[in-house]
């Protein structure tokens, strides 16, 4: 029998550390549309979303009431764009057609974000790929909800370095494209390596071709929590800190289990997996960085930081596996810069630098992720950045990712303003020795040789 | 059985269970366990209900209860029992 004090836990966790289900993310198959006419394949795209999804964001409302617990983003991943469209789009405007129907759909069924304007070129792209990738920056900045993704390397591939080449100019013009709101289309951009073909979290969810039809996927969160219970072990050693993560990322993962199970009931759609990944937002109380704070360093970015972040992200593994069947996505800690205020505050302190962020990437998920950076910088630059970040994900056989910004007409100490979830960020200086030689030679790198298992 | 979970916190004041209990009873929903303790002045009580016999949905009890709550000057919450079962028990 349920006892008072774990009602009373329960509903502390969720009305005072921001407890919350972050998204319901429905996948949704795009395979059935496919047809070499333009027109008729936008049509078909709008009515299987529209179809699928019509009763996701009413489910998202019901399970809030039943359980008490916010449900705080419905959203929707699709098949990658770039394979859908390969025989009906000739030029970039006719793939930012396909865009256009994705945000339509999008404000239809009233998702926030809809994922999977994407490419997989992680070895090679073809004609329709490099069309996708070439209309991106049109197609975020003439939609309000559609995410964009490139995975552009992998463990098993290598790394894909034309594409890293394209992609350093597409930020860019991305940038360009969206300047007079801060350069906001590049948070709806990321590129990975090892992307996930199930992750739930926006921007860089899509719908993996190894996917079901239509597929429930869930991402909870509690950084709030997790600092909340780190408070009661101070100055305790190493085990103890340990221990108290993981019993927090069960409890957490639970409600995610939960939660997915009932989405999967209610709409008749299968459930995929719980993504159990700890995601800030600007509100305070809901922070990676204090969580990192609390583990004794005064800033993140200060040294022990690495060693702190590992711990965190292995501990929420190992308490959240045991508390959902299927654990898939990204799943472990995110150190995005604008959308968490301890980050933003160790920039402003000048304890957090860009180098310190890649380093702390390899030991948790994702990756470089919503930095702001000089609108000035080179298109190389950027490219070489991402190189150094996929070959983290790439050696390491794990997940990582790039979100920067450049922020067009503005400086070093500047701030961008991206409002709601994406928050603010004070734009970050960049090393800008020039690796122009190494972006220009162009190819493929290798796949490492770990990558040969068989 | 569907169990819920109702819990009402606020300032302590006459008639706080009677209120609940009266609309309890009109819904035909079955209080299986009730503790109640006073914590630092501010009123703690946990129920725990059968709703299998009420006619109204889990949205509207729950809309109502709440309700009644503002009007006492209380927050009621009700909730299905399985949040809590799967956070705490295995």
């Amino acid at each position: 029998m349920i006892n008072f004090n774990e009602v009373l836990e329960t509903n502390k966790m969720i009305e005072k550390e921001n407890l919350d289900v972050r998204t319901i993310t429905l996948g949704i198959s795009l395979l059935d549309c496919i047809s070499s006419n333009l027109e008729e394949l936008n049509q078909n795209i709008y009515d299987k979303i529209t179809m699928v999804a019509k009763d996701l964001v009413a489910t998202g409302k019901k399970i809030e009431r039943q359980f008490g617990i916010p449900v705080v983003n419905k959203r929707i991943s699709v098949t990658p764009i770039a394979m859908i469209g390969a025989s009906a789009c000739k030029t970039p405007k006719d793939f930012v057609t396909i865009a256009q129907t994705l945000d339509k759909a999008a404000h239809t069924v009233g998702v926030n974000f809809i994922g999977g304007y994407s490419a997989l070129v992680s070895k090679g792209m073809t004609s329709s790929e490099r069309l996708l990738i070439e209309s991106i920056p049109e197609a975020l900045a003439v939609t309000e909800r559609v995410c964009s993704s490139v995975n552009v390397g992998s463990t098993k591939t290598g790394i894909n370095m034309d594409a890293v080449k394209l992609l350093g100019q597409i930020v860019l013009d991305t940038a360009e494209y969206t300047k007079e709101r801060d350069s906001l289309g590049c948070a709806k951009l990321v590129i990975f390596c090892n992307a996930p073909d199930d992750n739930p979290f926006m921007a860089g969810a899509f719908h993996g071709v190894t996917e079901a039809d239509a597929i429930i996927n869930v991402g909870v969160s509690g950084p709030g929590v997790v600092k909340t219970a780190l408070e009661n072990v101070r100055g305790e050693e190493f085990g103890v800190l340990c221990e108290t993560i993981k019993k927090t990322a069960f409890k957490i993962t639970r409600v995610g289990q939960l939660v997915a199970m009932e989405a999967s009931k209610m709409l008749n759609i299968p459930f995929g997996i719980v993504d159990l990944s700890l995601a800030p937002t600007p509100a305070v109380g809901d922070s990676v960085a204090e969580i990192l704070q609390e583990i004794g360093l005064e800033y993140p970015g200060a040294p022990g930081t690495t060693a702190a972040l590992a711990l965190l992200n292995d501990s929420v593994k190992k308490g959240g596996v045991m508390a959902s069947s299927y654990v898939g996505g990204l799943s472990g800690a995110f150190i995005p810069v604008s959308e968490d205020q301890g980050m933003i505050d160790a920039v402003r302190a000048g304890c957090l630098t860009l180098e310190k962020l890649e380093a702390m990437t390899c030991v948790c998920s994702v990756g470089l992720d919503m930095i702001a950076i000089p609108g000035d910088t080179l298109a190389t630059t950027i490219s070489g950045i991402i190189a150094d970040e996929m070959a983290i994900g790439m050696i390491n056989q794990k997940t990582t990712a790039v979100r920067l910004i450049p922020v067009i007409g503005k400086k070093v100490g500047d701030v961008a303003e991206f409002g709601g979830l994406l928050g603010y960020a004070p734009i970050m200086p960049v090393n800008n020795f020039s690796c122009d030689n190494f972006v220009n030679r162009g190819g493929r790198i290798p796949a490492p040789i770990h990558s040969f298992k068989n | 059985m569907k169990k819920t979970i109702i819990t009402v916190v606020g300032h302590d004041c006459v008639g706080i269970i009677a209120k609940v209990c009266t609309y309890l009873a009109d819904n035909k929903i079955n209080i299986l366990d009730i503790s109640q303790t006073i914590v630092s002045g501010f009123f703690n009580m946990m129920m725990i209900v059968d709703t299998n016999e009420s006619s109204k949905d889990f949205s509207q009890l729950a809309d109502e209860l709440e309700q009644i709550g503002k009007e006492i000057g209380v927050v009621i919450k009700a909730q299905r029992e399985d949040i809590f079962d799967m956070m705490h028990h295995l």
